[in-house]
């Protein structure tokens, strides 16, 4: 660096006009009807977005902003005139003049059938939202029976496609199996999955890239499964806990929570959580800090970060232990 | 991409089988020996350009299934180094079809069909049979199976022997000791194509026009298809140029023949002006629609018109490249399909500059490998790509958003071998066979408990009553209890329909459906509960799990059948009754795809047109 | 080059750009989240470009990979800009409008041909001259480097030779066009921004311009010396001269962090008086004679830290510290009374806003506005103004708004540390995912990836040496030895080998590498050591 270059010695005068991204044409606003009212939304947005824009709560578990939308869970389900079918309104972008129903009784139907399908054959103890759709649309899982005692339930990581046993007797079969802790870091229970495709969609092109797990079986035997369902530390899994952060049920969780549940000292009413960044490398990510008792129980990312996408690695969402290492704590690189 | 590799090595039997489609691996990057001029300082790795290979996933997988009789953790590893896909997405892939396994099972294995045209046909006796005498379905080499697609034959089983050069061994009528026979045979010589004679009852009428070939031509005899006029609908379509041809099947009024009746002119039409590039030709032939047939007697009787069918179609629609997925399950059709494609290609119909036209085309035969579900046009690209078959979410349609996210046309077999006759009549001419609403000639796939089931071609407009008695009426004589039309995605109908004309219009009408063409009819002595069960249980199957109302709708209806069959009700039987219209509903509401849609269809259509449950009792 | 340091832009416009050169750098495991950002782009179709001795982990989801010889660099960076204007490719109208010193730059790289270079680097012509077309013809272009372009004797000449690139082609002062270096550690730019730099004061500003020091020395009362101080190396050469007596470091752990352990653990074994400030009794601190503990900046403490996009981001206190462990700012104020001068403690936005008061480049980033927009980018001059996404837009603005940016021809110098047959091997040296810098804080998690320190070699050495995978053996260079494991890595070609720092209590990495450093950025030449492998007998 020539330090006749007088740039060393004093900063340049900044731009006439502070750079901005390329200018890219507002959307158009489209006239749309949702329940009966006329509204203008841009055209670029969705059902749900256009929804929500004019406050109507749309109820969804397989969506969430950071994610490709997979339309999969069937719950944002709406009613649009001229259409055979009910419409996920997560995917479906707007067109002029669709006229939608949020409420009507086929959706409502709709909406109260997926959550009984669910909540009759996935264990939704661990997850609020889906509780709070089930009161919301009334609905009924002990319609189906008795969650059937599943002598076969572990085996659900090696059914085949095309063949099930013929049901006998009147429960409801369910997708209740052992819960799968084999590392220190993460705790599988898959016995409340409802295969919303979140974490694969983490895992993979949505944000983590490393295809460490995938659906694999086929229809109620789907299943999140790492290659040739082999242990976690025996996967691709590289613990950025991207997945743990997207999962809806429970059936993804740390395994400090886990513990900290099964001991029955989980108690989130009395944690705070404090935005801070991560204190390892220079990206600069926001972690949300969820501390109970002056401990860090738990590290996560809000979706709205521009740096994250609500997304962070092995090092931002589990290398906090050392701060609770006291100043005994020797440097043991 | 950074993949991770964890699994054994691959054997080099194993390696072999993959590079018999792959070719051998240029270095160790991709699963063969270092390479440091290749892989030292530069190499392609996982970028763009490699990760595009994914869909050759499929193909790779048959060579090592036929080869294995599974797909071993090694082999599995070593083609995905060599296509850049990651190992769990790959056995998800490997665990979504029913023709692939994923853990070791005998090296062969009987796939006997036991769905609703065999059922009826004597397949559970042969199904007890074989497991008393080889052993328990699964590790005694045997597997019950979906419709194998030879209801006019049935009972029906697939042979499948692993080895050097798989054996593939389709039986109709078959029985249980021609399947273990068969399960031991080394080679096997296909019937010749004259056997197709006994599907075609027909056979040896001048005025088919699809079937007119099929049984009397040779198959594998380009030139004899062309003396029979083949590939002149093909010369007149370059004198026409594509929007001359797209303006005669608009005024053919052809509609699809798969099941969805859309027009084919103007799905042409859409993809001919959608401006993304490339843009594909896809010939649906994954006929699995319980009770359908059709479209393999085309293939094994006909491919060319089939082959030229799509040449036209990429034509029209400005595409230079066609893929035609069949159904894994149809190994005769396939050996068939690769010969003609070969011999268009070695005639220069194929390839480039076809006919010294300007127009270049080629066409891939991929295979499908058990999967009802493939037959739905998106879940059907996304197995050509390499995936599971999930079916996505419409809109868009596929001539927006199609294979490879590309403008694609998607037509069913029996479409595209309409679209020669098409030609050489006119669109006009061929808009005047059938009924208005109803266009052309149409298979029927004939089935169940009639005297002479088959395929049958008639022009729209004949009573579902005619046809029945084309094929000889009842058979035995016996009374006609019902007939299921469409398929398992179908509807039942009750002899009070039997003067209800096969037309589109007319079975719109009546709240039925014309579907793929099946026709399927059942005696007074068929147990309707046992249909009913078999129905359900094969939504449940081959549901691909990816949405609620279907992946679980479809277990809660087959359980729920279960209890009405055993009279072990929750409630009462009204109670049950609604449950399963409210199961009905939120399927056909709010289910991705046609297949979720569909699912309840026949089960409802049996309890409103047959009354299949009278109620019997009050449940404890 | 260009005044202030820092990524010219946003993470998020990476995900729009069409070319991405990836230089020296293994983003995927040292930089996760950056490289979603790179991630995304390749998802919309841009191509990745990897430039590494190694096949990383990033260079595996490149289009294309460069693997060239250590330290050849500027070798490859010239032979790429000779490429780009023999084809006609350089972006004239940008170059006449926003540049000087093209013409010396042309004759610089003039011997540099695709031959030559192939030569020299390794890197097979087609792949040079391919890279160079799609970098020149992209709309969007953008260099990206971490440690694989700094920690060499010549680090600041690599740098220059990338900016060449981007002047070249104009791919830079654009959206989704420019030049990106990653920093290593949460605050390292901001650390710089805030004049922990040998010549800088707060924002960048020369402590040996008059006009900028006095501005402090009014506000602080006080005189500065104008001459500016010395860098890290300066630092510990002065201890070797004996110029440099008493040394207070501050959350750093040099006797593991730096290059040639033994030489540096002599030199602090001098001082009179070592202070260390950390969160830790590091290796560090154990040989200090004052030991000031202190609670961990991100979780423990206010403040701000600022990232590799020049996003000042606030940091929050969300736990107590342990007992006797104290805020840096208490500290430095005790520290400040027990000399005599009782600053009333002031908290840390009264510190920020004094910050914006006396840096003009941070003076529209209150608090408020900080927490309201998730952090801004630097510079931000006022309260209205949005903070830059990218830097340089001034160079496109017609007329041209200050100087134009100087093309620096430079030349290429080969590492210090040559092979020999004593020492016939090149050690490089990087990080893994989920291990950091000397392991101190990240030892404090159960990592299940965690394998421990090994010596990475190819299947070639490992064949030639006779050891296997998982054998111990003794590695040498001509500092000093250590004991380590063998992992054979396809990754890496014959006569290159690869060690991290994340383990230097069990293999002290550092001892074996070399401090040669770079006389105008004072970073040392980690990247290319020399060494021998030795089997340690039989087992």
């Amino acid at each position: 660096m020539s330090e006749q270059d007088s740039l060393w010695f004093k900063s340049p005068p900044p731009p006439h006009h502070p750079p901005e991204p390329p200018v890219r044409k507002a959307p158009e606003m489209v006239a749309i009807t949702i329940d009966g009212a006329e509204v203008r939304i841009p055209a670029t947005a969705t059902i749900l977005e256009a929804c929500r824009s004019v406050g109507i709560d749309t109820p969804t578990l397989c969506f969430l902003e950071n994610l490709t939308p997979v339309n999969v869970c069937r719950i944002c389900v709406v009613e649009l005139a001229g259409a055979r079918t009910l419409v996920p309104a997560c995917s479906r972008q707007i067109e002029p003049g669709m006229d939608i129903r949020t409420d009507s009784p086929r959706v409502r139907l709709a909406r109260k059938m997926v959550i009984e399908f669910l909540a009759s054959s996935v264990d939704l103890s661990t997850a609020p939202q889906a509780l709070e759709y089930a009161r919301r649309y009334g609905a009924d899982s002990t319609r189906y029976g008795t969650s059937r005692e599943s002598d076969t339930s572990h085996d659900r990581d090696t059914r085949l496609p095309g063949h099930h046993h013929v049901p006998e007797g009147i429960g409801a079969e369910t997708v209740e199996q052992p819960v799968k802790v084999d590392n220190d870091l993460y705790v599988r229970d898959y016995g409340k999955c409802i295969l919303c495709y979140k974490c694969v969609e983490a895992c993979g092109e949505d944000a983590q890239n490393t295809f460490a797990i995938a659906v694999a079986g086929r229809g109620f035997d789907a299943r999140i499964s790492t290659e040739a369902n082999v242990s976690l530390p025996d996967s691709a899994c590289v613990y950025c806990g991207n997945c743990i952060g997207v999962c809806p049920t429970g059936a993804l969780m740390f395994r400090s929570e886990y513990e900290m549940r099964q001991a029955g000292i989980w108690n989130e009413s009395k944690q705070t959580s404090t935005d801070t960044i991560c204190s390892y490398c220079g990206v600069g990510c926001t972690l949300t800090l969820h501390v109970q008792d002056n401990r860090i129980v738990k590290v996560t990312s809000p979706i709205e970060s521009s740096v994250t996408n609500g997304h962070l690695c092995i090092k931002g969402r589990f290398g906090f232990e050392y701060v609770h290492g006291g100043l005994d704590q020797q440097a043991d690189g | 991409m950074d993949l991770h590799f964890q699994g054994p090595e691959a054997t080099p039997d194993e390696k072999a089988a993959v590079d018999t489609v792959l070719g051998p691996p240029t270095s160790a990057w991709s699963g063969g020996a270092r390479n440091l001029e290749e892989e030292g300082r530069s190499t392609l790795l996982g970028g763009h350009a490699a990760r595009a290979e994914r869909h050759l996933l499929l193909p790779v997988l048959h060579a090592v299934q036929s080869r294995f009789g599974w797909v071993p953790p090694g082999a599995l590893d070593y083609i995905c180094r060599r296509l850049t896909i990651p190992p769990a997405e790959a056995y998800g892939v490997v665990t979504f079809y029913h023709l692939y396994s994923a853990t070791p099972q005998p090296a062969s294995v009987a796939h006997v069909c036991d769905d609703i045209a065999c059922r009826i046909r004597g397949a559970e006796s042969i199904c007890l049979h074989l497991e008393r005498t080889i052993g328990p379905e699964g590790s005694g080499g045997w597997k019950r199976s979906p419709c194998l697609g030879r209801c006019e034959q049935a009972p029906a089983a697939l042979v499948l022997n692993s080895g050097e050069s798989q054996v593939a061994v389709s039986l109709a009528p078959a029985s249980a000791t021609e399947i273990v026979a068969a399960k031991s045979s080394a080679e096997h010589v296909p019937d010749g194509f004259e056997s197709l004679r006994t599907s075609i009852p027909q056979f040896g009428d001048k005025s088919l026009r699809l079937l007119g070939r099929a049984g009397r031509v040779d198959p594998g005899d380009l030139s004899a298809y062309r003396r029979s006029g083949g590939y002149a609908a093909l010369a007149r379509a370059f004198e026409l140029g594509p929007e001359g041809v797209i303006a005669e099947v608009l005024s053919s009024k052809l509609m699809g023949r798969g099941g969805a009746a859309f027009p084919t002119g103007r799905k042409w039409e859409a993809v001919a002006k959608a401006p993304g590039r490339p843009h594909y030709v896809v010939c649906n032939a994954d006929e699995s629609e319980p009770g359908t047939f059709k479209d393999r007697i085309l293939l094994e009787g006909d491919p060319f018109a089939v082959i030229e069918g799509m040449t036209i179609a990429g034509f029209a629609t400005g595409s230079s490249r066609g893929f035609l997925y069949l159904r894994g399950e149809y190994p005769v059709a396939a050996t068939r399909v690769q010969a003609a494609l070969a011999a268009a290609r070695s005639a220069g119909l194929l390839g480039e500059e076809i006919l010294g036209s300007g127009f270049s085309f080629e066409i891939e035969l991929r295979i499908g490998a058990g999967a009802y579900i493939c037959g739905e046009e998106t879940a059907l690209f996304e197995s050509i790509e390499g995936k599971r078959g999930e079916p996505r979410n419409k809109p868009p349609f596929p001539v927006h958003v199609g294979l490879f996210g590309k403008p694609t046309v998607v037509n069913n077999v029996e479409t595209l071998a309409n679209v020669p006759l098409i030609l050489a009549m006119g669109g006009e001419k061929f808009a005047g066979i059938g009924t208005a609403g109803s266009s052309g000639p149409k298979l029927f796939c004939v089935s169940g408990m009639v005297e002479r089931p088959g395929v049958y071609e008639v022009d729209f407009g004949k009573t579902l009553g005619d046809l029945i008695a084309m094929a000889g009426g009842v058979a035995g004589g016996r009374t006609l209890r019902a007939v299921l039309l469409g398929g398992a995605a179908g509807v039942f109908v009750g002899p009070d329909k039997l003067s209800m004309p096969l037309t589109l219009e007319d079975t719109r009408a009546a709240g039925a459906t014309l579907g793929s063409g099946v026709v399927m009819a059942f005696d007074d002595t068929v147990d309707l509960g046992d249909i009913l069960g078999r129905i359900a249980a094969f939504f449940r199957d081959e549901s691909c799990g990816q949405c609620v109302p279907c992946r679980v709708g479809t277990v809660r209806q087959e359980e729920l059948i279960a209890r009405l069959r055993n009279g072990e009700t929750l409630g009462t039987h009204q109670d049950e009754l609604a449950l399963l219209k409210e199961i009905g509903q939120v399927m056909r509401d709010a289910s991705i795809c046609g297949l979720g849609q569909t699912a309840a269809n026949a089960i409802e259509s049996a309890l409103v047109s047959l009354d299949a449950w009278p109620e019997r009792k009050e449940s404890r | 080059m260009f005044g202030a340091g820092g990524g010219t832009n946003s993470y998020r416009e990476v995900e729009e750009t069409d070319v991405i050169l990836l230089w020296g750098s293994n983003a995927r495991e040292t930089h996760p989240i950056f490289f979603h950002h790179v991630l995304k782009a390749i998802h919309n179709g841009a191509k990745l470009f990897a430039i590494d001795p190694r096949r990383t982990s990033s260079a595996r989801w490149a289009d294309s990979w460069l693997g060239l010889d250590i330290g050849t660099d500027i070798v490859l960076a010239n032979a790429v800009g000779r490429e780009i204007i023999a084809a006609g490719l350089e972006n004239r109208e940008f170059i006449e409008h926003a540049t000087t010193g093209f013409d010396a730059y042309r004759q610089a790289v003039e011997p540099f041909t695709l031959e030559s270079a192939e030569r020299e680097t390794g890197v097979p012509a087609r792949e040079i001259q391919a890279m160079a077309h799609a970098f020149a013809k992209a709309d969007r272009a953008m260099i990206c480097w971490t440690l694989g372009i700094t920690e060499h004797h010549n680090a600041v000449d690599n740098v220059l030779s990338l900016i060449n690139l981007a002047l070249l082609t104009g791919h830079v002062g654009r959206y989704a066009s420019g030049l990106n270096p990653l920093r290593g550690q949460n605050n390292v730019q901001g650390g710089g921004d805030m004049g922990a730099l040998p010549d800088r004061l707060p924002g960048f500003q020369h402590i040996e311009v008059d006009s900028l020091r006095e501005k402090f020395e009014v506000r602080w009362g006080r005189k500065i010396p104008a001459k500016r101080g010395w860098n890290l190396t300066q630092m510990f050469e002065a201890m070797e001269h004996g110029d440099l007596r008493t040394l207070y470091v501050i959350g750093e752990n040099p006797v593991q962090s730096e290059a040639d352990q033994s030489l540096t653990r002599h030199r602090l074994e001098s001082l009179d008086c070592l202070i260390v400030q950390d969160i830790f009794l590091t290796a560090t601190a154990q040989m200090a004679d004052v030991v000031f503990p202190s609670a961990a900046g991100w979780c423990e403490t206010d403040g701000t830290v600022t990232n590799s996009e020049r996003r000042v981001q606030r940091v929050r206190k969300a736990i107590e510290p342990p007992d006797g462990a104290r805020d840096d700012i208490a500290i430095v104020c005790e520290l400040a009374r027990r000399l005599g001068y009782d600053w009333v403690q002031p908290d840390s936005k009264s510190i920020w806003d004094e910050v914006r008061e006396l840096s003009p480049m941070h003076a529209g980033m209150s608090y408020a506005r900080l927490e309201a927009e998730n952090g801004i980018q630097w510079p931000c001059y006022d309260d209205s103004h949005p903070g830059e996404m990218y830097l340089h837009s001034r160079l496109w603005e017609r007329p041209i708004v200050g100087p134009p940016a100087a093309f620096h021809p430079v030349e290429n110098e080969t590492p210090i540390e040559k092979l020999t047959p004593e020492f016939p091997l090149r050690l490089t040296t990087g990080r893994r995912l989920d291990d950091y810098n000397t392991g101190v804080q990240s030892g404090g998690f159960s990592s299940p990836l965690r394998r421990g320190e090994s010596l990475d070699i190819s299947p070639e050495d490992a064949r030639n040496l006779g050891v296997e995978e998982g054998e111990i053996v003794r590695v040498s260079s001509p500092r000093g030895a250590v004991e380590v494991s063998v992992r054979i890595d396809q990754g890496l070609r014959p006569g290159l080998t690869f060690m991290t720092p994340h383990f230097q209590d069990e293999v002290a990495t550092n001892i074996l590498t070399i401090d040669a450093t770079d006389p105008k950025s004072g970073t040392a030449e980690f990247k290319a050591a020399a060494i021998r492998i030795e089997r340690l007998g039989a087992k």
